[in-house]
């Protein structure tokens, strides 16, 4: 192993071009990928050894130049720029090959070697678009080749291709550069060699190029010259702006405009040599799809039918397998009742672990029903348009149509959500985003509607959840506009966004898609939520010697003896009636102990403190509880519920139902729980999100509480409105 | 003419793009150059934003920055 050479190959491109595509198929790794641009947020490395070699492949953000504009592309450059990896591969949308090819000059223009992969190959072959090749390397000096990512080919090729241009010498690149203006060339030429003159040894990249970067005025690279240059830097910088102020005295027009149209002209030679289009006009399907999908009078109901198919699907396909599972589960819970021994490791396992794993591991379907639906979203091309419809109305209201994509990938989860915020260019925006998206309500807090609105509002269920859903979109929205109206004050950014192709979602990527959630979910289960149960189940067991009100053993003998006495002289149809009177007469006392005793535990004791806090909101111990729980997972809520009400001696969901039921909980103080579930802070691995994402304590605590205290307004405006107006 | 005046379905070549800063910068590095043929694709329902085509791709802009690009309508 150790004498392997280690080859470190970055993957770089335009957003959307393929890069995690053939990343996945190189690495054999999973990163997520989506037919819109700004997919990938953060560099992901990958380990292989192949053709003898050690290779580290980097996959990275998109990026339309190394000039960045958000924070997701100044990763791909900083690590093009400072890593040095040994082979860059700039990955090129061949239906989109003029624009791919400005990123690919600028990457050449830098010292490290560069190879071309024309992915795509199929989509520019079914537009008729021919390329050149061989042209092409041999005008740009550059090896190219053709892939095609999602079908898996030419990734053999890619890598041999990488490797040998790994191993070569270093080449100087003179065949064909950018040729700026003619005062502009001079002006490079004149800086170039004041750097190779004054600073040589501390500046290690081609002087050529930071005199570009320079006189372009790049504020990172003019940053880092100054750092790295010392006095004789400041006195070329200084040098570098009378440049510029000749050169726009000159052109009547800035420096960089001018070189970015001295680029495109550049590229539009090369195009004209080794780019051809059959002339033959051709039906463009994903054109015909868009005139349907965003046409001016049923583009909204379309979009508005999506989402509400998506929640459709979501809850009433989920419910059938949820029934199987919930069986199985049933299964397990009364296999274990009968044939264990009793003793304090059965309480655990029935009445702890699989009463909490086992009520909230039911809604695997929904949840998996859910992220498929926002997997086509993104997998179609889909989402992209939804930001386009949706612009004018987030531009309205003081967001931006991009910080649509997070909020809609919120209703899936709140963790990638946030992370997709980072597309987003201005800062503002991206905070903006990053507060209002816990609002959207993520699939964790599904089972706890489920349970509630299922358990209080039967028939009206869906509609209650919809409402649910409804609030959180509007609250995001208004706390939005209140932000930015004291906050985050100032515009929104504009809003620029390409917008691709519709394409076929990969069956592989959706089902692996699926499957990673399962996973996830699962895995969820086994730690977080395992003990969690766990823990909750101790708490509320504990201590086992407690001091009943009541006599309660005293009270089931003499019910015995009592009906001891009836059997005596009852015949044998009164003898079945008298045993149900018997049995119904022990349940009801057993269960009143339970309680009891689960009042008097650790828990209780707990809840009975929350409880100042939580009884204005028409919300018991017990639910104070499952929240105070719900913020390690929101699922946790319903498997506390699951454990705090498991008294009965079953564990089914009907079981949850009837405790909930008799335990005093209203309709409307199920509603007031569901809306503060809905609002309440979000779960530990959102909250940490968000600090890492906003870098500050400052907003991950302004976060919290601001959720918070609105949940708690909204559950007690709710609730004590609904009591004035008579609702119990 | 001002690119946010064309209607869907004109044509026309890019003349100048006025306004400072990134977004001009970015606008410029995604290939609306001048000279550039642009096609207006549509506008979105409630008007804005608008979907143009240049270079052959798709791109979206608010009509707000769509005014800041001065075209040459062609047929
Ligand atoms: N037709 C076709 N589609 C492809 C090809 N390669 C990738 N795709 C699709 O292109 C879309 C974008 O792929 P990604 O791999 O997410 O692109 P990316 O470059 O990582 O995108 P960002 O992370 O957003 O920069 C996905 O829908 C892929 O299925 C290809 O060679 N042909
Ligand atoms: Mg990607």
């Amino acid at each position: 192993m150790t004498d392997k050479k280690t080859i470190t190959i970055a993957l770089a491109g335009n957003p959307n071009s393929g890069k995690t595509t053939i990343f996945n198929n190189i690495t054999g790794s999973r990163q997520k990928i989506g037919n819109w641009p700004g997919v990938t947020v953060e560099k992901k490395e990958g380990l292989i050894s192949k053709f003898g070699y050690d290779l580290k492949i980097v996959d990275l953000p998109g990026t339309y130049s190394l000039t960045p504009y958000s924070i997701e592309e100044i990763v791909a450059r900083n690590f093009v720029l400072e890593e040095s990896p040994d082979v860059v591969i700039d990955i090129i949308d061949s239906s989109n090959l003029e624009r791919s090819l400005y990123l690919a000059t600028q990457l050449r223009e830098i010292d490290g070697k560069v190879l071309f992969v024309l992915n795509m190959a199929d989509v520019a072959r079914s537009h008729g678009t021919k390329i050149d090749a061989e042209k092409l390397s041999s005008l740009l000096d550059v090896p190219v080749i053709f892939t095609v990512g999602n079908k898996n080919e030419g990734m053999d090729d890619l890598l041999k291709e990488a490797i040998k241009l790994a191993e070569s010498s270093p080449v100087k690149k003179e065949k064909r550069n950018v040729k700026y203006s003619k005062d502009i060339e001079s002006a490079i030429v004149r800086i170039g060699d004041l750097i190779e003159d004054k600073v040589k040894d501390n500046i290690h990249y081609n002087f050529r190029w930071t005199a570009i970067k320079l006189l372009e005025d790049d504020k990172i690279v003019k940053e880092r010259f100054a750092l790295k240059a010392g006095n004789a830097g400041s006195d070329i910088i200084d040098e570098v702006q009378s440049l510029r102020k000749n050169l726009l005295n000159l052109y009547d027009e800035d420096t960089e405009i001018i070189m970015t149209d001295d680029r495109y002209g550049f590229i539009s030679g090369i195009i004209k040599e080794v780019q051809t289009i059959s002339p033959k006009r051709r039906v463009d399907i994903s054109r015909n799809i868009d005139l349907v999908l965003t046409n001016k009078f049923i583009g909204f109901p379309i979009f508005i039918f999506f989402i509400w198919a998506m929640f459709q699907l979501t809850f009433t396909v989920g419910a059938y397998p949820m029934d199987l599972i919930d069986n199985g589960v049933n299964l397990l819970s009364s296999g274990f009742e009968r044939f264990l021994p009793e003793s304090i490791f059965k309480d655990l396992l029935v009445n702890g672990i699989i009463a909490g794993v086992g009520s909230v591991i039911i809604f695997l379907p929904n949840i998996l029903i859910l992220f498929f639906c926002i997997a086509l979203f993104e997998d179609t091309g889909y989402m992209a348009r939804a930001a386009f419809l949706m612009d004018k109305i987030m531009h309205l209201i003081g967001l931006h149509g991009k910080s649509f994509i997070p909020m809609l990938m919120g209703f899936g989860c709140n963790v990638p959500a946030i992370m997709a915020a980072r597309t987003l260019e201005s800062e503002k925006d991206r905070i903006l985003t990053i507060l209002i998206t816990p609002f959207m309500s993520c699939s964790a807090k599904l089972p706890v509607y489920i349970v509630l609105a299922g358990t209080f509002f039967a028939a009206k269920a869906g509609n209650v959840i919809f409402s649910l859903y409804l609030l959180g979109i509007i609250l995001s929205i208004i706390s939005g506009r209140l932000f930015r109206l004291t906050l985050l004050k100032g515009a929104d950014a504009p809003f620029v966004m390409e917008l691709p192709p519709y394409r076929v979602p990969m069956l592989k990527s959706l089902t692996i898609h699926m499957w990673d959630r399962s996973k996830m979910f699962l895995k969820k289960m086994g730690k977080i939520i395992l003990v969690g149960s766990i823990i909750v189940w101790f708490l509320s067991s504990f201590p086992r010697n407690i001091n009943y009100s009541e006599d309660y053993t005293s009270i089931l003998n003499n019910i015995n003896e009592s009906f001891k006495e009836k059997f005596i002289s009852a015949d044998e149809n009164e003898k079945i009636l008298l045993n149900e009177q018997k049995l119904a007469a022990i349940a009801g006392i057993e269960n009143k102990m339970n309680s009891e005793k689960i009042e008097k535990s650790f828990m209780g004791k707990i809840g009975k403190g929350l409880s100042p806090v939580f009884k204005p909101l028409g919300i018991d111990w017990r639910g104070s509880v499952s929240l105070l729980t719900g913020v390690f997972a929101k699922e946790i809520v319903v498997s506390t519920l699951g454990v705090l009400y498991s008294t009965e001696k079953s564990n089914d969901k009907a079981a949850l139902a009837n405790a909930l039921r008799s335990s005093g909980m209203t309709p409307l103080s199920a509603l007031s729980m569901m809306v503060f579930v809905l609002l309440y802070l979000p779960c530990l691995a959102t909250i940490t999100t968000i600090k890492k994402e906003t870098g500050s304590f400052k907003w991950t605590f302004f976060s919290i509480t601001y959720s918070t205290v609105i949940a708690w307004m909204m559950s007690f405006c709710l609730y004590q409105g609904g009591k004035l107006l008579g609702f119990a | 003419m001002l690119l946010s005046e064309m209607k869907e379905g004109e044509k026309g070549i890019i003349v100048r793009i006025a306004g400072s800063g990134a977004l001009r910068r970015r606008i410029l590095e995604m290939g609306m150059v001048k000279g550039s043929q642009i096609y207006i694709e549509k506008y979105a329902p409630l008007k804005d934003p608008l979907e143009l085509i240049v270079k052959n791709y798709h791109i979206s802009l608010r009509v707000e920055e769509a005014s800041q690009i001065t075209v040459e309508k062609s047929e």
